[in-house]
């Protein structure tokens, strides 16, 4: 059943392409208690970043550093610029403000680097396939899955065990208190927000080999990232990996074996068509059968 | 109560200056207007062919057939209801008479038909939907591409020759995704072992590889527009599956801007075309280098389509001397078609759709260069029209 | 005048949005969903021959009222960024739904004949459709404005500011909230069927998620919870957007930066700012 293990394997692997954005937002909206719509547009410039570094001749590491680092310093000033000022305003005009930037963004990245599409050649080293009894996976793929993982282990690490993580997670349910003790919010917010970028920016730099560097590719993948945060749960680093995961996997499988099964069953063209739009809305369906189940969803994490 | 009337008085007051926010309109020149996609993933392709269309413009130093020209171009960002507004602001307050640019058929399908009724003229340097193309055929609409599914059929036609036995097809779930397929299944005759439909906004292909890996088919041909192509090319070539499959496809999934975006993944691929930047005829090597040097990128299909455009309307207005509302005459001028467009000699179908040939062509690394380059290999398709001609009756 | 007409009616769908974002407290990202199912069913009616606006209209509003029940129905359960999600999920739904099917023309949308005939009104005059806009956009201001100040509106915004109280009163909260949902539906039906007879065109899109984003952002920007405030915000955007792309083709930046400007010094959007009101 190698093909089956495959397409468990592509799930997974989509799934940590999700994650990689999901713990960003996780963060910013669960701990800050911000909407972030922009959160697509950073990660849409740590690929062109890299992108265009990789063009120009830096090595494949040096050009995902960078395409994380301009990622990292774009969200520094959006929040400055913008976020800061909508702290203690209605969610409704950080979505309204996050849209602004979207329109911006897609606008701006368009000017400076043209409407065509960007490549990002993949590193030779990493182009190949990798043997696991008997199944040929792609090396890439593996990489991009010890990549999330690694991000994930790190993550845990510093929410859980380090002093900034303590403070993130107390400043996410007691913010008086914790300004009280002296703490700057304003300064951890804004670390926050700076983090939940960066990550984004890798992702984006990480993903550019096999995807289409393009305007408008940051809103192609926002709305699974809402998704897998919200079947995880708010605020949890745990929920959006076993999100993330569970809407690749899902996406991944459905659309492997939906048209699939409906074959013997129904005419071709209808079980093609009902296939195809069947595992389009099946993270949806996911979504809402988790939400009437538990509907804070998997693992929600503190007040917000 | 208040509130409504401020309410009411507010929609007054915005709507009138919202609805006057246009150009002011200065006489002499024709106005030509303009609607195509500039922004969004796509574009680029709108920013082609309207370069293109500017190109033959600055030949005749801001003239089309002597006539001086003022073109309005607005972007449609890709959504039928802001194409249908733009054509209403320029058909009702800038007075315009001709019409063209669109890219994308959803956008045309909501503002053409409306257009023509109201008189004006169509020529569309793009999309060349089916709807348009056989019984609700319009004396006022001409297409200088193809019709959208010829490039299909083209592409099935040669895979049937390149002896691909085994296919497996893919397009994304719309209608025009499966409008391909079908063109393509209409000259294919081998076996095709995988239909599959994707969806429009899709980014990851990993399932599908794998269940085109299981087919064991020895080609594949899909039709996914702009970004969703290169990101599949990417991952297909990554999944290793072109060492085994030969790669049949449609001109748009394989012009220059998808050739540069994927690198090297766009090595030994093929496809069918309708213009190939390497076509003899001296109309196309001007229009190759006249691009090239004055946009500093290489040329696509939409550009040449925005040429050869604005050559065909120059003819026609040449011939009635830039006055459009002699209508029948400015008609019958289009219908001839008299200029040399960068594909030769240059004919209508009976419904106002291109009669021309195909071209197969390749991806192969240039020797000197060591770039990608797209090249012709052959005419695969003579003088060929589409399905839908014949139902029109003009 | 025409695009005049276009403003009227997603100012109309805006109004409709503001009742429960505004007063109900429910921000719905799927609220497109319903303005394309009355759109949709004005094209399909008309597809089967029934051109009576006098039929096809009230079948519009009756369809995306029952839409709107059936989602509001199971996604009033939740709340907060919950029930964004899910009305979002429903949309999509519809949205995928609309282009797999072959027979309404799928991705490309379908175009209507002729419009539809009022009795004693001539719809197919353009400044006859404006007309008729304007009337049924003032009308729905009107009744939404009688309705926020109505026991069934205090009711409502009750719930928004404190659910517990309000059931702690004895109001089935679930009820109004439903009703209201169904109400804006309804509205943003009729505003698709009124779409329908303008452009002559439906498309899947009318249904997508960005559209649904946008009448968000023409109810923010506009205020939220004030009606005439949406009908400001649909002016604006959509003036904005024409005039802009009137002069570049870049026009989304100017546009962005323009809406970031609204956002961050007009705390009240902009019928706060216009009203004087606050500190905006």
């Amino acid at each position: 059943m190698s093909l089956a293990l495959e397409q468990i394997l592509n799930g997974l692997q989509f799934g940590v392409m999700i994650f990689l954005l999901a713990a960003g937002l996780t963060l910013v909206f669960g701990i800050m208690g911000v909407i972030n719509l922009a959160h697509g547009s950073i990660y849409m410039l740590g690929a062109y970043v890299a992108a265009s570094a990789s063009s120009k001749g830096a090595p494949f590491v040096v050009a995902v550093a960078a395409g994380a680092a301009a990622a990292a310093f774009a969200g520094l000033a959006i929040e400055l610029v913008v976020i800061r000022r909508l702290y203690l305003r209605d969610h409704l005009d950080q979505v309204l403000a996050t849209f602004a930037l979207i329109l911006i963004a897609n606008d701006g990245v368009s000017i400076a680097w043209g409407k065509t599409p960007l490549n990002m050649t993949m590193p030779p080293a990493l182009a190949g396939a990798v043997s696991l009894g008997g199944l040929t996976y792609p090396t890439y793929r593996l990489v991009l899955i010890a990549a999330g993982l690694a991000v994930a282990a790190a993550l845990y690490v510093l929410v859980a065990r380090s002093r900034l993580g303590m403070l993130i997670r107390a400043g996410a349910t007691h913010r008086e208190t914790v300004a009280a003790l002296g703490v700057d919010i304003t300064r951890l917010n804004t670390i926050v927000f700076a983090l939940g970028a960066l990550l984004a920016g890798v992702a984006g730099a990480l993903l550019a080999p096999i995807l289409a560097v393009q305007v408008g590719m940051g809103e192609q993948i926002l709305i699974l990232t809402f998704v897998a945060i919200v079947v995880g749960g708010l605020g949890s680093i745990r929920g959006a990996f076993v999100g993330a995961l569970l809407v690749g996997l899902v996406d991944t499988l459905g659309r492997a074996y939906i048209p699939v099964v409906l074959k013997p069953v129904a005419r071709p063209e209808i079980a093609d068509s009902l296939g195809g739009g069947l595992s389009a809305i099946a993270i949806y369906l996911l979504m809402a059968i988790v939400l009437v189940w538990k509907p804070r969803g998997l693992f929600a994490a503190g007040t917000r | 109560m208040v509130t409504t009337l401020r309410a009411a008085l507010a929609a007054l007051l915005m709507t009138s200056l919202a609805g006057s926010a246009a150009f002011a309109a200065d006489p002499p020149p024709l106005k030509i207007g303009m609607i195509t996609t500039l922004s969004t993933a796509g574009g680029y392709l709108g920013e082609d062919m309207r370069d293109g269309f500017i190109l033959a413009m600055d030949e005749e130093h801001g003239k089309l057939g002597g006539v001086p020209i003022q073109l309005l171009v607005e972007d449609d960002g890709l959504k039928p209801a802001s194409g249908k507004q733009i054509a209403d602001k320029f058909r009702l307050q800038d007075k315009v008479d001709v019409f063209t640019g669109i890219i994308y058929s959803n956008v045309a399908l909501a503002v053409v038909p409306g257009l023509v009724e109201s008189g004006a003229f169509y020529v569309s340097p793009n999309s060349g939907p089916s709807q348009l193309a056989g019984a609700k055929c319009n004396k006022n609409f001409f297409v200088v591409s193809w019709q959208n599914d010829t490039p299909h059929e083209a592409t099935g036609h040669y895979a049937q020759y390149l002896g691909l036995k085994k296919m497996v097809v893919v397009a994304p779930n719309y209608t025009t995704g499966k409008d391909a397929i079908n063109g393509f299944k209409r000259t294919y005759h081998g076996q095709i072992a995988e239909e599959i439909y994707t969806a429009l906004d899709q980014t990851d292909y990993s399932a599908e590889l794998a269940r085109i890996r299981a087919a064991n088919a020895d080609g594949i041909f899909y039709f996914l527009p702009g970004g969703l192509g290169i990101n599949f090319l990417k991952q297909f070539t990554n999944a290793g599956l072109k060492k085994t499959m030969k790669v049949v496809l449609p001109e748009f999934s394989l012009e220059s801007h998808v050739v540069s975006a994927v690198g090297n993944d766009a090595e030994e691929l093929y496809g069918t075309a309708h213009w190939l930047a390497d076509l003899p005829y001296p109309a196309n090597k001007k229009f190759v280098e006249d691009y090239t040097r004055k946009y500093h990128r290489d040329p696509t299909p939409y550009a040449s389509q925005g040429y050869d455009t604005a050559k065909l309307l120059a003819s026609a207005l040449r011939a009635v001397n830039g006055d459009v509302t002699k209508a029948d005459a400015f008609r019958a001028a289009l219908r001839k078609a008299d200029f040399k467009s960068t594909r030769g000699a240059f004919k209508f179908g009976p419904n106002q759709y291109p009669i021309q040939d195909w071209y197969s062509m390749k991806v192969v690394r240039d020797p000197k260069t060591h770039k990608l380059t797209i090249r012709g290999v052959g005419k695969i398709l003579r003088d060929t029209g589409d399905v839908y001609s014949s139902q029109c009756k003009m | 005048m025409n695009a005049c007409t276009r403003i009227l009616i997603y100012a109309l769908v805006a109004v409709s949005l503001d009742l429960i974002v505004g007063y109900g407290g429910m921000v719905s990202f799927g609220h497109a969903a319903y303005f394309a199912a009355g759109g949709y069913t004005v094209a399909v009616l008309a597809q089967s021959g029934i051109d009576a606006a006098a039929i096809a209209w009230p079948l519009a509003i009756l369809v995306s009222a029952a839409l709107a029940a059936a989602v509001g129905a199971l996604s009033l359960r939740t709340s907060g960024i919950f029930f964004i999600m899910i009305t979002l999920a429903f949309a999509q739904m519809v949205f995928f739904a609309l282009i797999a099917v072959k027979a309404w023309g799928g991705n490309d949308g379908f175009p209507l004949a002729p419009r539809n005939v009022l009795p004693g009104v001539d719809v197919r005059d353009p400044n006859v459709l404006y007309a008729v806009c304007l009337v049924l956009l003032v009308a729905f201001v009107v009744v939404s404005g009688q309705l926020v100040e109505s026991r069934f509106g205090i009711v409502l915004r009750g719930a928004r500011s404190s659910e517990r109280r309000m059931l702690a009163l004895g109001f089935p909260t679930f009820r109004y909230k439903l009703v209201a949902f169904v109400i804006a539906g309804a509205g943003a039906g009729l505003a698709g069927a009124l779409w329908a007879e303008y452009a002559r065109f439906v498309s899947p899109d009318m249904a997508s998620w960005t559209r649904s984003g946008e009448f968000l952002v023409m109810v923010i920007l506009g205020g939220i919870g004030t009606l005439a405030g949406a009908v400001y915000g649909a002016a604006v955007l959509l003036g904005l957007e024409s005039l802009l792309s009137g002069f570049t083709e870049h026009w989304m930046l100017p546009l962005g930066v323009i809406l970031l400007v609204i956002v961050l010094f007009a705390k009240r959007g902009l019928y706060g700012w216009l009203a004087g009101t606050g500190d905006g």
